[in-house]
């Protein structure tokens, strides 16, 4: 279980930001001085439609409590319609979660803009917090990729 | 259904004695009489073709490859899978100048297991007479009532087939069932996390990983699939944890989303009877809730609203399953 150096027990969460959006927005965050918890990993990707279902299972395997993926608003995508088919793909692959009994709070999709560092800083902290509430990933953990106990 | 069998027979031979097609794909009897597979015929073997209540495997896959060979094939078609031979057409996965399809008449097929089920041992065939099945065994004969013993699938039947058929040999024109096949899934929706969580893993732990649901799905038609790539380290060997069992089924069942018949195989072939096509029902109910109902293979030629998109999409947080269904 990830522990803070208090051991208090903290969530792994992973971000997969759209290199021409959310990536942008979390730098802003950064230079305009704003926190978001630290156990959000970002992953950047060239758009949020390259992220595949796969990515999702494989980030709760090797250990995410929670996981989130970042694109441009709808309309506002560099290629122009990725993230159209990004919604429809997550709407799907969210609901086949939630259907196998995943709760459902620990996967979202947002739509955040290289303008919108505070925006981004929001939603990585209510996302935290959801995922504090909720706890461990208990129901698509990989036993092989957790950390040996000490 | 004797005079139907004869009637494909003698157009089969008439096709292959005049050069038409060099093949016919039908079924033959397996290692049972029950256990119908499915087979390529020429001109010798004909007469061993049949057609009956246990000629359940869809047929449509297997012009996928067949179909790149020269000269014509013929293939016998049930109205369910019509649909998969229209989504594979779709598909661009089989050209239909290739294919000389010859639609048959199905009044639903039998499921061997349900009658072994009720403790019939030593099945040696099977026999239908006016919606009775009357099974033969070593020990005598049994008798069913048909509705008793049909597979899952045929129950939720599609009716007609849809296609221009080049030889028809349908007898008459049926009505799909009315009951609704995603009322199952409404019931599991129903149910809290935690239950459906528990119901789930209940059946896919038993899952073996004999990948039968993935060989058989005739939307499955990748070159190279993902399950098979070396790499991935799930490839050819058994599911080691919880999560590999339901990676395995939620990625084997999203990567046929939009292009899923319903056709029902997965849950016929599956050695230890995992109701798989609940997993693929979820997404034609998604879709159908979300984006309009839509039935793959209905017609050719139609974008599966997976590839497609409109403006106006509901974010996955406003989805249609966030709001029914489920505790709130």
């Amino acid at each position: 279980m990830p522990m803070n150096k208090n051991g208090e027990y903290t969530p792994l969460i992973v971000a997969f930001c759209c290199n021409w959006c959310s990536y942008a927005g979390a730098d802003l965050a950064g230079t305009s001085r704003l926190t978001y918890p630290a156990n959000v990993k970002i992953i950047k990707v060239p758009c949020s439609c390259r992220v595949n279902p796969m990515f999702v299972l494989k980030a709760f395997q090797r250990g995410a409590d929670g996981v989130i993926l970042c694109g441009c608003h709808p309309g506002d995508c560099h290629y122009l319609t990725g993230n159209y088919y990004t919604r429809r793909r997550m709407t799907l692959l969210f609901g086949m979660l939630d259907y196998l009994g995943i709760e459902r709070e620990r996967t979202r999709v947002e739509w955040v803009s290289a303008a919108e560092g505070a925006k981004f800083a929001a939603v990585m902290n209510d996302f935290a917090k959801t995922i504090n509430e909720l706890g461990e990933n208990r129901r698509l953990e990989d036993l092989r990729c957790k950390e040996p106990l000490k | 259904m004797q005079r139907t069998l004869e009637m494909i027979k003698s157009k089969c031979a008439e096709l292959l004695a005049d050069g038409t097609v060099r093949a016919v794909l039908a079924w033959h009897d397996g290692e049972f009489s029950y256990d119908k597979a499915p087979g390529f015929f020429t001109a010798d073997d004909i007469d061993s073709l049949c057609y009956d209540c246990t000629c359940a495997p869809n047929l449509s896959k297997y012009l996928v490859k067949e179909a790149k060979k020269e000269g014509k094939v013929a293939v016998l078609l049930k109205p369910c899978d019509t649909f998969s031979f229209n989504q594979l057409l779709t598909e661009h996965r089989i050209d239909r100048d290739k294919v000389y399809v010859i639609t048959i008449p199905c009044t639903g097929k039998v499921d061997i297991e349900k009658i072994r089920s009720m403790g019939v041992r030593g099945i040696t065939s099977l026999e239908e007479n006016d919606g009775k099945i009357t099974v033969h065994t070593m020990y005598g004969d049994k008798t069913f009532d048909k509705n008793d013993v049909k597979l899952a699938r045929c129950f939720y039947c599609k009716g007609s087939a849809n296609l221009e058929a080049d030889f028809d040999a349908m007898e008459e024109k049926k009505a799909p069932a009315e009951t609704d096949k995603l009322d199952e899934v409404r019931r599991l929706e129903a149910m809290t996390a935690e239950e459906r969580y528990d119901y789930w893993r209940g059946e896919l732990s038993r899952c073996i990983r004999c990948n039968a649901c993935r060989n058989v799905c005739p939307a499955c038609t990748c070159e190279r699939c993902v399950f098979d790539n070396d790499n991935s380290g799930v490839a050819a060997k058994a599911n080691t944890t919880t999560f590999e069992e339901n990676m395995f089924h939620i990625i084997r069942a999203f990567h046929v989303a939009g292009r899923c018949t319903d056709c029902g195989e997965c849950s016929r072939v599956c050695p230890q009877n995992i109701p798989l096509h609940l997993l693929n029902r979820k997404f034609i109910k998604d879709i159908d809730d979300n984006y309009g109902e839509y039935q793959a293979g209905m017609d050719q030629g139609t974008v599966s609203p997976v590839t497609s998109y409109t403006k106006d999409d509901a974010d996955p947080s406003e989805a249609a399953f966030m709001k029914n269904g489920g505790e709130e």
